[in-house]
């Protein structure tokens, strides 16, 4: 490397094959306990039903599987091991204590259908976190149920639905800005509503004179995420809610970006009829390689006939419990009553936070991506001068002049011992390099990062091929994508 | 780029060459240079209907999506095979790599649609932008 | 606060860097009338011994050291310590999505290992990286088929988890989706006939549940043979994936949609847990979710990507086969460690100590309440009847720390006095005759109490 770092040198990782390769029959990491009933004639009880082979199940050893996983591990980068700066991602720190208290034995081994008298502790835990999430956000009343912030899009925009059935007309399309995450559109396809696109104005945010014209009694809602993918507030947003509104319609806010609000300002104080939060993005539940996440859906008081079902009540002798009858329920959205593990893991994040530990960290992030700005903004275009609130978004624009481009830089920062940031996204700003440090970020590690990222503009100018090829210290370099998309291989099968 | 003359050229980058009332679809160099490498090819069944302007199927690279608009209604006759298990071949040969085929509703839908020297001129200016 | 990295010094720091003088400064841009002048109303800032505290009291509300009975799409199986060791590693379990290829290697290869795995034991030919769980995987799966087929109708078993079907109901409402239910039969298994006449050309999909909501192995064979004779696509939920060790999997069924909880997820209240979705791979276009594939890299080595993403929302946006983005990829990690500790051998041995410790109970809790379904294989599940509300048995039960089986009259009234069991590994032989003593002593004094008004009437 020309610049050396400061963070990160190269390090030995170990090879290791599929697991399938390391297997063979005989071996084994298992023991039962010996059977305490008599033991059953298999052919008898399942007759033609019985499966005589499991195919190419792998057989290995206990330190086999600890050595495998382990090997696997070493190879991704992580939060615990540092920045992971991707924007709309919110990659913060994930405590420990919160892993601790999902395994607590009671919480852990609770069954769904256990009767209400003995499921009082996690009847509790869920009332607690939505008491919680209705103060935070500023709105009437939660489900929990939703296992992610897609599932809670879908589950909010059918409340919208059946809001509107019950005026007499469920419309037909919702309203989407052109910098919005991709879930919006997939979302409102799922519930059958049309998708129009809402341009942005020159300063990244709601073209209100866009939204006075388009809408109109066809339109059930707006989709809006603030702030913004562009890390914007929409400061118009008190006229944005009032011009859906007077038209009957409806503001739906993606909670995506919630962490710049927290403590700060509350979503249903600035006319959001509807929302889901991420709670593996604001409320710390370990993002875990792609899952699993959390999406509860807050409302007004409006919408609440249309929760689904069961939805926790106070019941006359104080005790808690579910109701299932309500009749204008859009019904459920999953099974039982949502990812309840990560329930008690941003229950206690609150916690640990109390009032004036949430509203910290959101000044912390805020500032971060500010600073972040600041030291960046002389060596990166900045599509958009607007204020930054918890992410900032430059593009790849001075960079591409010699060829390279956002995917290429941040490839590069995995040599300089980063994770990315955020590529080609916002749709809005070509070249996008979207970049959300969180309040987890001390400041050394802060200026680590733009001393990285300076250090790559000028290999750009001085030697891009070197920022071209990147990475240069992974244990596989850039993997052919095309060729793994034109001829599929999904499974391993023994001889390849 | 030269653009071959034999055929006319829409401004979604499709190309269409006609012989009598059936014609042959395919998709430009240039689209195919801006789409990359391309991984999966969707096209419709024999026997389907095309309408001018409308999609009829997609072109995929590993991380876009582009849809397929016919310059010219008619029925399809013939659907390149060859494409469900080389999609490469569009990348090597987008010229000569058709796609479908199909029987001209009304064959004078192709005077609306570009020459190759208008067709270049069109697409020097989209890539100025 | 003990998760901020930031002295006073640091911040009054970056914010000179800035040009700022106060740090409510940064939040000029949001419009004073809507800025919070209060605490949030949320619990004080607590120390880490007082939050475990707390959540340890919650634990001994809620049935802390009971023995179970209950099953119903979520399974009490013994957890191999090694699982929550390894999930642990911060590599694992502070990890994002494997968008970065590079950096996500140990990510994708233990998911491509877990999309092996899962086709090895479901007899498909691919399967994706996991949905949310078996409810939403089922009925995505049933989307997935009207998508395939053109087709709208969709024909769904009255012995389907009654949870799954409310939520295709919800996601078929507006899809303009009929569904149509079929009942079952005295075996508890989908009554054929009524099926036939059910499905027509029509028909996009059959949803069937094979071990049934009842624990009953349906004859899958027979129902695709209907489905298929219909140009319909049989898809097959799957909530116990244990018994895929010692059942054979529904060989013809064009999609399984199924709950992996069994292999070493927590039960934890109802989730998380890890549905999937395998299936041909002629299909493979329409799928929802991830997908690991496997590809080299530009020295030619072997490495993994997240592969056929045209599919998704982040590129089709409104066109895309579903809007799933987040899904449970640490739940897969620990259903992966899970089928790979016990492999081959040990998931069929796993399974047949289940089996037996269901007929084992079936047969004792059938000498005293009246055994349903008795002539169809059960995996580790069984109905019985009893003379007395099974709420009222359960209720006594409690009184020996122990949770009797689901009562069924919420879902299935017809069933009346009937309730759901489950036995599995962990169930001990102690447990099952306390179980089946408390229930033959509420039928004897059912029986006596009816004697005695046979008694009354024959003296009057």
């Amino acid at each position: 490397m020309k610049h050396m770092t400061r963070k990160a040198t190269r390090h030995v990782n170990q090879n290791e094959g599929l697991i399938f390769e390391k297997s063979s029959a005989g071996k084994g990491a298992w023991k039962l306990p010996p059977l305490d009933v008599p033991e059953v004639d298999t052919k008898k009880l399942l007759g033609s039903s019985e499966r005589k082979d499991l195919g190419n199940m792998p057989e290995v050893s206990e330190i086999e599987i600890i050595r495998h996983f382990t090997r696997l591990s070493t190879w991704n980068y992580a939060i615990d091991l540092g920045m992971y700066p991707l924007g709309s991602c919110t990659m913060k720190y994930n405590p420990r204590v919160n892993e601790h208290v999902a395994r607590v034995e009671g919480l852990a081994d609770g069954h769904p259908y256990q009767p209400e008298k003995v499921s009082q502790g996690a009847l509790r835990i869920l009332q607690t976190l939505s008491e919680c999430l209705i103060d935070i956000t500023g709105m009437d009343a939660i489900t929990l149920q939703p296992a992610a912030g897609a599932h809670g899009e879908m589950t909010g925009l059918l409340m919208v639905r059946a809001y509107h059935q019950s005026k007499g007309n469920a419309r037909k399309k919702i309203l989407i800005p052109d910098s919005a995450h991709g879930t919006n559109p997939a979302t409102a396809a799922m519930v059958n509503y049309a998708v129009e696109n809402l341009k942005s104005d020159a300063r990244g945010m709601v073209d209100v004179a866009a939204l006075e014209s388009q809408m109109n009694e066809d339109v059930a809602a707006l989709m809006l995420t603030n702030p913004n993918t562009l890390g914007v507030f929409e400061q118009q947003i008190h006229k944005i809610a009032d011009i859906l509104h007077a038209k009957g319609g409806l503001l739906y806010m993606d909670g995506a970006n919630m962490n710049a609000l927290v403590g700060k300002v509350r979503p249903g104080d600035f006319g959001v009829d509807v929302m889901h939060l991420n709670l593996h993005k604001t409320f710390s539940t370990p993002h875990g390689g792609g899952g699993p996440g959390s999406g509860p859906v807050a409302i007004k008081k409006s919408l609440e006939p249309f929760l689904p079902t069961p939805v926790v009540i106070a019941k006359p002798d104080g005790t808690l419990g579910f109701e299932y009858n309500r009749p204008k329920s859009v019904g459920r959205v999953r099974a039982f009553y949502g990812n309840f593990g990560m329930f008690v893991r941003a229950l206690a994040y609150i916690m640990a936070n109390g009032p004036d530990g949430l509203r910290q960290t959101t000044e912390d992030a805020v500032l971060n991506a500010n600073y972040m700005r600041k030291g960046l903004e002389a060596t990166y275009d900045l599509p958009y001068s607007t204020p930054t609130m918890h992410e900032v978004v430059f593009s790849d624009k001075l960079q591409a002049k010699n060829g390279v481009r956002t995917m290429d830089i941040a490839k590069r920062l995995i040599d300089y011992g980063f994770h990315p940031y955020t590529t080609a996204f916002p749709l809005i700003v070509p070249g996008a390099m979207m970049i959300e440090p969180t309040e987890s970020e001390s400041k050394e590690e802060m200026d680590l990062f733009i001393e990285a990222m300076t250090s790559i503009a000028e290999e750009v100018q001085e030697d891009p091929q070197l920022v071209l090829d990147a990475p240069h210290s992974t244990r596989v370099s850039r993997l052919d994508e095309t060729a793994a998309a034109r001829k599929p291989v999904l499974r391993w099968k023994p001889g390849n | 780029m030269a653009y071959p003359i034999d055929r006319k050229y829409t401004k979604e980058h499709e190309w269409i060459q006609a012989t009598g009332t059936t014609a042959a679809i395919g998709i430009t160099a240039y689209a195919q240079e801006s789409l990359g490498d391309i991984v999966f090819v969707e096209l419709p069944k024999v026997g389907a209907e095309l309408s001018a302007g409308k999609t009829f199927g997609t072109v995929e690279s590993a991380k876009a999506v582009s849809d397929l608009y016919a310059p010219a209604s008619g029925t399809v006759t013939e659907v390149n095979g060859d494409l469900a298990t080389s999609p490469e071949k569009v990348n090597k040969d987008p010229n000569g790599s058709w796609m479908v085929k199909i029987t001209l509703k009304n064959p004078s839908e192709l005077g609306a649609l570009l020459s190759a020297a208008d067709y270049e001129k069109f697409v020097a200016e989209e890539a100025g932008h | 606060m003990r998760y901020l990295p930031k002295s006073p010094a640091d911040r009054e720091a970056m914010l000179k860097a800035i040009g700022l003088r106060s740090l409510d400064e940064l939040f000029a841009p949001i419009p004073a009338e809507y800025r919070l002048s209060r605490d949030l109303k949320v619990p004080r800032q607590m120390a880490e011994s007082e939050i475990v505290e707390w959540f340890k009291e919650r634990s001994r509300e809620n049935g802390e050291g009971y023995t179970s009975f209950l099953g119903a799409g979520a399974y009490f199986h013994y957890r191999p310590v090694v699982i929550d060791s390894l999930i642990s590693r911060g590599e694992f379990l502070t990890a994002y999505t494997p968008y970065q290829a590079e950096i996500s290697q140990g990510t994708l290869q233990s998911i491509f290992e877990f999309q092996t795995m899962i086709c090895e034991l479901t007899g498909m030919e691919v399967a994706n990286a996991s949905m949310y769980d078996g409810s939403t995987a089922a009925a995505e799966a049933v989307m997935m088929a009207v998508r395939l087929t053109g087709r709208r109708s969709v024909v769904v078993a009255r012995s389907l988890h009654p949870e799954y079907r409310e939520v295709l109901t919800t996601y078929a409402t507006h899809q303009g989706m009929p569904l149509a239910v079929v009942g079952f039969g005295d075996d508890g298994r989908v009554n054929l006939e009524e099926l036939a006449k059910a499905v027509s050309g029509e028909t996009a999909c059959l949803l069937i549940q094979s071990p049934n909501f009842f624990g009953t192995i349906e004859d899958a064979d027979a129902i695709a043979e209907i489905a298929h004779k219909n140009g319909a696509m049989l898809v097959v939920s799957i909530a116990e994936a244990l018994s895929l060790g010692i059942v054979e999997p529904p060989r013809h069924a064009d999609v399984i949609a199924m709950e992996a909880q069994s292999f070493g997820v927590p039960v934890a209240f109802g989730g998380p847990y890890c549905g999937v979705i395998a299936t041909r791979e002629k299909f493979v276009r329409q799928m929802p979710g991830r997908l690991v594939g496997q590809t080299t890299d530009k020295q030619g080595k072997r490495g993994f990507v997240l592969t056929l993403a045209t599919r998704e929302q982040h590129i089709r946006r409104e066109k895309a086969t579903s809007n799933i983005c987040t899904n449970q990829a640490l739940v897969a990690l620990m259903v992966n460690i899970f089928m790979t500790i016990y492999g081959k051998a040990g998931l069929r041995e796993l399974a047949k100590q289940n089996l037996a410790k269901t007929a084992y109970a079936a047969e004792q809790f059938g000498k005293q309440g009246k055994l349903l379904f008795t002539g169809a294989p059960r995996f580790n599940e069984f109905v019985v009847a009893t003379s007395e509300d099974p709420y009222a048995i359960n209720s006594r039960l409690l009184g020996h720390k122990t949770v009797g089986g689901l009562p069924l009259k919420k879902f299935f009234p017809e069933l009346g006095n009937a309730a759901l069991w489950c036995c599995t590994e962990m169930t001990t032989r102690t447990a099952i005759d306390t179980a089946v003593g408390l229930v033959a002593e509420s039928e004897s004094s059912v029986r006596s109490l009816k004697r005695e008004a046979d008694v009354e009437e024959v003296a009057r």
